[in-house]
């Protein structure tokens, strides 16, 4: 596994070489640091943990800035990746160059939030008919039976906040890496707002 | 932000563009089928142009075999070659949709016989804009 902490800065569409344009999200990927590592004899494990966007000590709580080696900064954002494939010291940043080669990608983020909506929406209801004396329109409808179970079984789709969880987008196209500016660019939508965290992924089926 | 105009910025062609709304335009369009490459020439009514940055088109008419045909091109495509002005319209608006729902003489568009001197005269009507 491979993996890198970026910040989604939006889409734009670029053309390729042979004039075809393709839509793309662009990530920007600040300089991951190796925070730490999880190894088979100590951790049951191996994993490589890795930090991204550098904060001042002085504006991190001290148990949070203790879980960063000397000499290294602490930063906002901490992920621990099972199985890394490439080898790593603590201490090492690791930037865009991580993915060259590499044609399909695995996109993590937190979606936009919708707020609350109803089932239509959220649960891709079909809802009624809108006109000839229909009386029911956007409605959920039945939510169970009657005397047995009588309640609501868990897990019943109803309406409710919808958005604002983590999602993530497989099998994307990972059309260029650019290391000058330190930016991939990833063919489609990926979740999240603009200047949302995702974290990018070789991907796994592809 | 700026990181992803400086990415759009790599890809914009420089140069103004040679024609407005309401002139008539030749696109050399580059068509790549398979290995061959050949130079396909639309012909048509350019009726609205759409202002982006690098996502910057402009949409042609024209009257094929009786059927109206429209085509949306990227003015950055690096696939056009160049665009040529055949004739250059008199219009007062910067979307000419109207000229869908007309037929004939009516879809037609007055000729701009003088334009403004301006600082850059387009020269006979032909000019080449920039290469790809």
């Amino acid at each position: 596994m491979l993996a890198l902490i970026g910040r989604k800065l939006g889409m734009t569409q670029i053309f390729d070489e042979n004039g075809i344009l393709t839509p793309v999200t662009v990530v920007q990927v600040e300089p991951n640091v190796v925070v730490g590592q999880r190894t088979i004899e100590k951790n049951g494990y191996s994993a490589v943990i890795l930090g991204a966007h550098a904060m001042k000590k002085s504006r991190v709580k001290k148990p949070y800035a203790g879980q960063f080696p000397d000499g290294i900064e602490p930063t906002r954002y901490l992920m621990e990746v099972r199985d890394f494939e490439k080898d790593t010291s603590v201490g090492e940043k690791l930037g865009v160059e991580l993915f060259e080669g590499i044609r399909f990608v695995d996109v993590k983020g937190t979606t936009k939030g919708k707020g609350y909506q109803g089932v239509m929406k959220r649960h891709g209801f079909r809802g009624g008919r809108k006109t000839h004396g229909s009386k029911f329109h956007r409605a959920g409808g039945s939510t169970g039976q009657a005397a047995w179970p009588s309640k609501v079984l868990k897990g019943t789709k109803m309406a409710g906040r919808m958005g604002g969880t983590s999602a993530t987008v497989q099998n994307l196209e990972l059309v260029r890496v650019d290391k000058e500016k330190q930016v991939l660019l990833i063919r489609g939508a990926v979740p999240g707002r603009n200047k949302g965290k995702v974290v990018v992924m070789k991907s796994k089926k592809k | 932000m700026k990181l992803i105009k400086a990415i759009e910025a790599e890809q914009i062609k420089d140069g103004k563009l040679n024609f407005k709304v309401g002139d008539t335009v030749r696109v050399h369009f580059k068509i790549v089928e398979g290995k061959t490459e050949r130079i396909q020439v639309f012909e048509g009514l350019c009726i609205a142009m759409k202002r982006d940055g690098l996502k910057r088109t402009f949409t042609v008419r024209k009257i094929s075999y009786g059927v109206g045909v429209e085509r949306i091109f990227p003015v950055n495509s690096p696939r056009i070659q160049k665009i040529e002005v055949v004739r250059y319209g008199r219009v007062r608006r910067a979307k000419l949709y109207y000229i869908r729902d007309r037929v004939g003489k009516a879809a037609k568009v007055a000729e701009l016989i003088k334009r403004k001197p301006q600082k850059k005269q387009p020269s006979e009507g032909v000019e080449k804009v920039e290469e790809a």
